[in-house]
């Protein structure tokens, strides 16, 4: 059966369209959660204190479509009484968007660095960095998406092996920026400051992962949250 | 209760979330085929091995193998038309009352042949009871529908005895309480939940081992639905239970296994959580979740 349409078919066609209209919000609001990262990234790399300033405000959004979609799922699990691939589905998305708002929250915070340090005139001697890791962590955000629309678990997992590098990256950069604050130390504040960023997107690569865990969960049925990759590729070949 | 792995589902892995190929009209015509997940158990109260039931030329059972375990509460849903009820039937030889009803296969319960040319149906029916879609009180007072079957099984020596046998039997069915000022009033009077407590009451009267409920609560309204499963869930403890049900919430709400049948075979069976969670047949998969009717 053709995964990506799964949500069709149903005998009662309303529930159709109510879990299609579920899953598209997920993914609306995906969007708007990825769109968020990269004005920050963007703000921050080329200092840019009203974009970011707007970043921060779009956060409210993220906000208020996490709590439309929780009460679309409530409604679901009250009146349909979801089951199997439809229940895994619906609890899946509840965990999903909240990593999604946890992923806008982090996009906020190095928007709101972006904005403090944007008047920084040595910027650039240590932005290439961060810049690197905020490509990375975008990048998985936005496979993290992909495999939830077409539901495929390969993707997934592809990606929850990236996450040992960025994290690697990010220590690498807490180095250097240690050896920043050591060498300059009238700069510690936007060293910190810088490190905060740092630390925002390697938390959205771990919220990345939580969401391919979830695609996991829903096409699979298995629970894979805090198993290794090894583990997770185990279990999807069924061992 | 441990189970016994009947064989690997057919197509790919365990995480292949989609299992065999669904053509339904194929395998509406395949004679050959393999149940998925768990048919038997190790320690079985009744065993029915490669059951065919037809009736007339229409066959409405296809090579069915599945046990009942000891002591568990074991759902059958399906579609309309898909032999559940059939199923339930020969498990206390029910469809021996239809003249154009065959019945091929092995029936056991506790290791003896329930079709043996010896066995007294009356006395299986005793060790095998059955409560039905409809409430169906004798018309007669609530204690003689209870007293009925022990004295006809001669259970109870004294007026004393079946006094006793009659109280605990309402006290097991939950109706007790409710009708111990009015038991030479008639069972019809009761109302409906009432009724179908009594006939629970009545078949538990005989003392069972297995208790067969087809749809029972069909016709009831939510509350005496949940004491109906309130009562299941109470009864297991001493009897095991078969309970064909139309409501796939009920019998997620009071089975530990459940059995999906399809235009008269059984699909898939599994522990009820894995059912209503994980199923591994697409067949069962569209079923609970409402797709295809």
């Amino acid at each position: 059966m053709d995964r990506t349409t799964h949500v069709d078919q149903h005998t009662s066609q309303r529930y159709s369209a109510e879990l299609e209209g579920l899953r598209s919000s997920v993914l609306s609001m995906g969007g708007l959660v990825e769109e968020l990262c990269r004005q920050a990234l963007e703000a921050l790399v080329r200092g840019d204190a009203e974009l970011a300033r707007k970043t921060v405000k779009a956060d409210s959004q993220v906000n208020e479509m996490e709590l439309n979609i929780s009460a679309q799922c409530i409604d679901i699990l009250a009146r349909r009484q979801p089951a199997a691939r439809d229940l895994r589905m619906v609890v899946g998305i509840i965990r999903m968007v909240a990593n999604l708002e946890r992923i806008g929250d982090e996009a906020a915070k190095v928007a709101s660095m972006a904005r403090k340090l944007a008047d920084d005139r040595d910027r650039q001697t240590y932005l290439s960095e961060p810049k690197h890791l905020g490509d990375g962590v975008s990048a998985m955000l936005r496979g993290a998406l992909d495999a939830f629309a077409r539901l495929d678990v390969e993707a997934a997992i592809d990606i929850i092996a990236r996450d040992p590098e960025i994290d690697r990256e990010f220590k690498t950069l807490t180095r250097l920026l240690m050896t920043h604050m050591m060498e300059q130390p009238q700069r510690v504040k936007n060293m910190l400051r810088v490190n905060s960023c740092a630390r925002a997107l390697e938390r959205i690569g771990d919220h990345a992962v939580n969401l391919c865990e979830e695609v996991i969960y829903l096409v699979d049925g298995n629970d894979v949250r805090h198993l290794g990759v090894e583990e997770i590729k185990l279990r999807h070949r069924g061992g | 209760m441990e189970r016994v792995e009947q064989q690997e589902p057919v197509a790919g892995s365990k995480g292949d979330a989609i299992r065999p190929p669904l053509d339904i009209q194929a395998h509406s015509e395949q004679k050959d085929y393999e149940t998925i997940g768990t048919p038997f158990v190790t320690d079985p109260k009744m065993t029915a091995r490669n059951v065919n039931v037809y009736y007339g030329d229409k066959q409405a059972i296809t090579t069915i193998s599945l046990d009942i375990g000891r002591n568990e509460v074991i759902a059958m849903i399906g579609p309309s038309g898909c032999g559940k009820s059939t199923f339930l039937r020969t498990l206390n030889r029910m469809n021996d009352i239809i003249p154009i009803c065959r019945v091929e296969g092995e029936f056991c319960l506790d290791g003896d042949d329930i079709y043996a040319d010896d066995q007294d149906t009356v006395l299986l029916r005793a060790r095998v009871g059955m409560v039905f879609q409809k409430p169906n009180p004798f018309p007669k007072s609530i204690y003689e529908n209870v007293a009925y079957g022990p004295k006809i099984h001669g259970l109870a020596h004294s007026k004393a005895e079946l006094d006793e046998i009659v109280e605990d039997s309402l006290r097991r069915a939950s109706l007790f309480n409710e009708v111990k000022d009015q038991l030479d009033k008639p069972g019809t009077g009761l109302s409906g939940g009432q009724q179908q407590r009594l006939c629970i009451a009545r078949a538990i009267a005989v003392s069972p081992e297995v208790i067969l409920m087809d749809e029972p609560c069909s016709a009831l309204d939510p509350i005496a639905t949940a004491r109906i499963e309130e009562l299941i869930d109470e009864l297991k403890e001493n009897y095991t239970i078969a309970i064909v049900t139309h409501s796939m919430q009920q019998a997620a709400r009071v089975s530990q296994r459940t059995a999906y049948f399809h235009m008269g075979k059984l699909i898939e069976v599994g522990d009820t959580k894995q059912i209503f969670t994980m199923p591994k047949h697409e067949l069962t998969e569209n079923y609970i979740t409402g797709r295809f009717g």
